[in-house]
């Protein structure tokens, strides 16, 4: 039997994987890959609750959370490319004007 | 014990897919260590019984999210990255640690007060699990599920706007009255990656003009 702490820690140790990666990356492709570590850690963490609390209402935020990840990816990606076409870098450290 | 010995293999896979993802300097093994974490959070979705999440998570998450990573990857085609020492990268990594310590000694002092639902493991499982969902889904949760739809029709709006080719449109080739004569000049559009090194050669120039005019300020 699997105590639900090690769910959430696992969920939490992901997600602060994720928010380290957001911070230390200068690739603003590996920035967006690493937000999507963070959706999983709450995916987890709402599965792990469904499953410890016996409601199938979490996992169907899952469901959700998966679409609105979908979505997010497709137009975050679509706005690098938009952006490469303007200015062309990938670096985070350069993107630092409105203009241009 | 099974189980826990499975959780540990999965959260193991889980978190070293994560960290590599994270530190690698090659964004295609990032990319791919990220595709190994997918793979086994959805192992561990099967471990929480919860088998229609993890087919789900394989096919958005493996399938589509991770699939149009690679492919703007492949038409970037970046260097590798240059980890250097800027302002962030200490406080970053001092704020995970941090983070990860404070937890670990919250956790397991912790009470969890929560209504429990009717969704026992037994009775899932006997309904079958995509049915259990769809019971919900469909009669609780309609008016989101209405509304995720209308948000990936209009992510697709956006991702063609955004990103849509830019070429010149095709010219008709010119009909010849008489017949035998077939040379048509049709002007091709161009491809979407030669427009992108067009628009960044232009950008490159008019960047290269505002440092100099920077200069002479």
């Amino acid at each position: 039997m699997v105590p639900l702490e090690w769910y959430l820690l696992l969920a939490f140790a992901l997600f602060v994987i994720g928010v380290t990666g957001v911070l230390i990356r200068r690739n603003i492709i590996m920035v967006l890959l690493s937000i999507e570590l963070i959706l999983n850690s709450a995916n987890i963490t709402f599965v792990a609750y469904s499953y410890y609390l016996q409601s199938i209402r979490g996992q169907v935020v899952v469901f959700f959370v998966l679409t609105m990840a979908a979505a997010e990816v497709a137009l975050g990606l679509a706005l690098v490319i938009a952006l490469y076409r303007v200015r062309a870098v990938l670096n985070v450290d350069e993107m630092n004007l409105m203009r241009w | 014990m099974t189980a826990q010995l499975l959780f540990l293999y999965f959260a193991a896979m889980i978190l070293g897919g994560a960290v590599v993802a994270v530190a690698s300097p090659s964004l295609i093994h990032s990319a791919l260590a990220l595709l190994v974490t997918f793979i086994h959070v959805a192992g561990i979705y099967v471990l929480l019984n919860a088998e229609f999440i993890a087919a789900v998570q394989i096919i958005i998450y493996a399938g589509a999210i991770l699939v149009l990573y690679l492919f703007v990857l492949m038409l970037f085609n970046p260097k590798q990255e240059r980890f250097y020492l800027h302002r962030q990268l200490p406080v970053g990594i001092f704020l995970g640690a941090v983070l990860l310590g404070l937890m670990f000694l919250a956790a397991f002092k912790t009470k969890i007060i929560a209504q429990t639902g009717t969704f026992t493991v037994d009775s899932v499982r006997a309904a079958g699990h995509t049915q259990a969902i769809g019971k919900v889904l469909y009669t609780d949760f309609i008016f989101p599920f209405e509304i995720a739809s209308f948000i990936l029709l209009v992510a697709m709006f956006g991702a063609i706007l955004l990103a849509g080719r830019r070429g010149a449109p095709k010219k008709k080739p010119e009909r010849s009255e008489t017949a035998g004569n077939g040379k048509a000049a049709h002007v091709e559009a161009l491809s979407s990656r030669e427009t992108m090194k067009e628009d960044a050669s232009l950008a490159v120039q008019a960047r290269r003009i505002v440092n100099e005019e920077q200069k002479a300020l």
